[in-house]
């Protein structure tokens, strides 16, 4: 086991430049053209900005290093913010809220790992069916209405600052260490290198393949849920369409990060300075006043192009 | 075992009728939930309502035709609905500036065969894989259209154009007859040419059609062109039946087109599905969606259903599957 997961481990020296050079492209660039960028204000701005997204990315990480994929994530952020809302507005209580987030998200979680471990269907047909009930959950339960009034408790964490540093980095950065612990770290880290890399010699050492499967797709919806909580403090709201399309986005940061999408290596700090770097484009587009519109293509080719590069170093 | 024996020297005509069992199973599927919703709800089966059933499942078919072939392959295109928003608005924008629809009509297939050409050139020259490459051309394509649009609708198109869409024949929607022809095309492409059956090749075996001598890129690049296309023809039937375009109406395609797909037999992992039983999907998917609207369940609902709908359908396919083997 020991020997696979040295095999598996990513060269970092070899990685290094590809997502660096993308982000030091996107600074130089922003810092020239777009007034107000290097701000301290602008930065910080950006860093608590990609904290949602690092919830995301980070198990999205994991999934599409099982040879996996969730496109359900983000209809699941929608459905967990809003039962957040709609939990924490009936009991007036933040934990009973994430409460009931951790556990929707979990179950969306599970149910993914069990379609595509146990009845063996592809990864992004079984997370697209469960995007659209996730997405048909969200306007059942909201009715297609914003939930408003939501106790103070929810709203501040997102303003929040601990020792000086806002909430929700401190939360990013704990799920980040929490993550980095659990996949270099620990023996299921190593179990998820051999879950995309060599199916067989998990089997060979006797353990459930598709148990493990079903626990990483339940990480990923269990931080789906800690992730809707940030989100409805962020909007003051539970809304049924608030995180549509940030799957998206986690898929970006992930093949930005360099993540292969076909060889079952992951690369978490890769994934970090991805999600750092599509904060940067989308911020400096607004600040150059490009409408989200423009943002959402230009992460679609982002994507696109970071694949192709992936593609060339695996044939190289 | 000798059951294994038979299968296997059984001559190839036991595959063609198990097809034409699995679309008569999927007929009466259909006809059985006719008859359930005909029981349920007094208006179901009135002229009004059947001829609006056939003509919402021709939208869907046509959108989902062109991506059966791309199943065949084992490839996915997720970018179909993004594909008909984007069509819809830019053929709009040309029949309002020029006054004539066919121009807008070409700019539409035009355009949509433009985005699944550029698909197809993501998935042979630059090998991503095509659930990623389509769902990145998904966002793509919504920037573009939003970026467009920037919330305008627009409205309020020439009467002959109209008709494409909403017009009647003989009693019949004129899109349930552009169904039928296009149900024709695509079944005899499909199975009576050898760029079809090259096609069911290529899903089935893409190293065998490679030896055997194949052009698999040229093939796919054919198959992702042709439902990029079929996605335009779509965006001129929605133009021309709701009269408006805005750039949020594609999203609520793709979903039930690829559940059309699945529902109709076509295998996600390649190779095995007709044009025919998509047309089954499509139909059945229309029932079950008409049937929940005339039992006035909300429209919230659907996307649940459809999520629904579509896992079952894949793992009903893999069930089957795995007994034939």
């Amino acid at each position: 086991m020991r020997e696979a997961a040295v095999v598996s481990q990513p060269n970092p020296l070899q990685r290094i430049p590809g997502v660096a050079i993308v982000l030091v492209l996107l600074v130089t660039l922003f810092s020239t053209i777009a007034p107000g960028f290097l701000s301290v204000a602008n930065l910080s701005n950006v860093l608590v900005q990609s904290t949602i997204l690092t919830m995301l990315a980070l198990p999205m990480t994991l999934i599409i290093m099982t040879e996996g994929l969730d496109l359900s994530m983000g209809a699941v952020l929608t459905l967990t913010s809003l039962c957040v809302a709609i939990v924490s507005l009936a009991t007036q209580s933040m934990l009973l809220g994430l409460g009931a987030g951790l556990l929707v998200g979990m179950a969306f979680g599970i149910a993914n790992g069990w379609l595509v471990a146990i009845l063996g269907i592809p990864p992004f047909v079984a997370t697209l069916g469960t995007l659209g009930m996730a997405q048909g959950l969200s306007l059942i339960v909201s009715d297609g209405q914003s939930v408003v009034g939501i106790p103070h408790s929810v709203r501040d964490i997102y303003s929040a600052t601990l020792l000086g540093v806002p909430v929700p980095i401190v939360m990013a950065l704990v799920t980040y260490a929490a993550f980095h612990g659990l996949l270099y770290h620990t023996r299921f880290g190593t179990y998820i290198f051999a879950l995309g890399g060599n199916r067989e010699a998990l089997r060979y050492a006797g353990l459930s393949p598709n148990r493990l499967l079903i626990a990483v797709y339940a990480i990923g919806g269990a931080m789906a849920g800690i992730a809707g909580l940030l989100m409805t403090a962020r909007m003051n709201s539970g809304h049924p369409t608030a995180g549509l399309g940030l799957e998206f986005d986690a898929i970006a940061a992930v093949a930005v990060g360099g993540t292969s999408f076909e060889r079952g290596n992951g690369w978490l700090l890769g994934t970090l300075l991805g999600v750092i770097s599509v904060g940067v484009l989308r911020n400096g587009l607004n600040l150059i006043s490009l409408p989200s519109s423009v943002q959402v293509a230009s992460v679609g080719v982002l994507v696109i192009v970071a694949l192709f590069l992936d593609g060339l170093r695996s044939r190289a | 075992m000798s059951d294994i024996t038979k299968d296997a020297i059984a001559p190839p005509r036991s595959f063609l009728s198990q097809d034409a069992m699995q679309a008569f199973y999927r007929l009466l599927a259909a006809l059985l939930i006719c008859a359930v919703l005909a029981v349920l709800s007094d208006s179901f089966l009135s002229l009004g309502n059947i001829l609006n059933v056939l003509r919402q499942a021709s939208l869907t078919f046509f959108i989902a035709s062109g991506l059966t072939l791309v199943v065949l392959t084992a490839g996915l295109d997720l970018s179909v609905g993004a594909n008909v928003a984007l069509s819809a608005c830019i053929a709009g924008t040309v029949i309002h500036k020029t006054g004539s629809p066919a121009l807008g009509v070409l700019t539409g297939l035009a355009c949509g065969g433009i985005v699944g050409l550029l698909n197809g050139v993501m998935v042979t020259a630059l090998r991503i894989p095509s659930f990623i490459a389509t769902y990145g051309m998904l966002w793509v394509l919504n920037g573009l259209t939003y970026w467009y649009m920037a919330g305008e609708t627009l409205h309020g198109f020439p009467a002959g154009f109209r008709q494409i869409g909403s017009g009647y024949l003989f009693g019949l929607p004129i899109p349930v007859y552009l169904l039928l022809v296009f149900l024709g095309i695509g079944t005899l492409f499909a199975q009576r040419t050898i760029w079809g059956q090259e096609i069911y090749a290529i899903g089935a075996n893409p190293v065998a059609a490679r030896l055997s001598g194949i052009p698999v890129a040229r093939r796919l690049l054919l198959v992702y062109a042709v439902s990029g296309t079929m996605a335009g023809l779509a965006s001129i039937i929605f133009l021309s039946r709701l009269n408006s375009a805005e750039a949020d109406i594609g999203e609520s395609l793709t979903l039930p087109a690829i559940a059309a797909v699945l529902i109709g037999g076509t295998s996600l992992f390649g190779g095995v599905g007709t044009v025919f039983g998509t047309f089954i999907g499509a139909l059945i998917l229309t029932l079950v969606l008409n049937g929940m609207n005339l039992l006035s369940v909300s429209a919230n609902w659907q996307p649940l259903v459809t999520g629904i709908i579509v896992i079952l359908a894949v793992w009903l396919d893999m069930k089957t599957r795995r007994r034939a083997q």
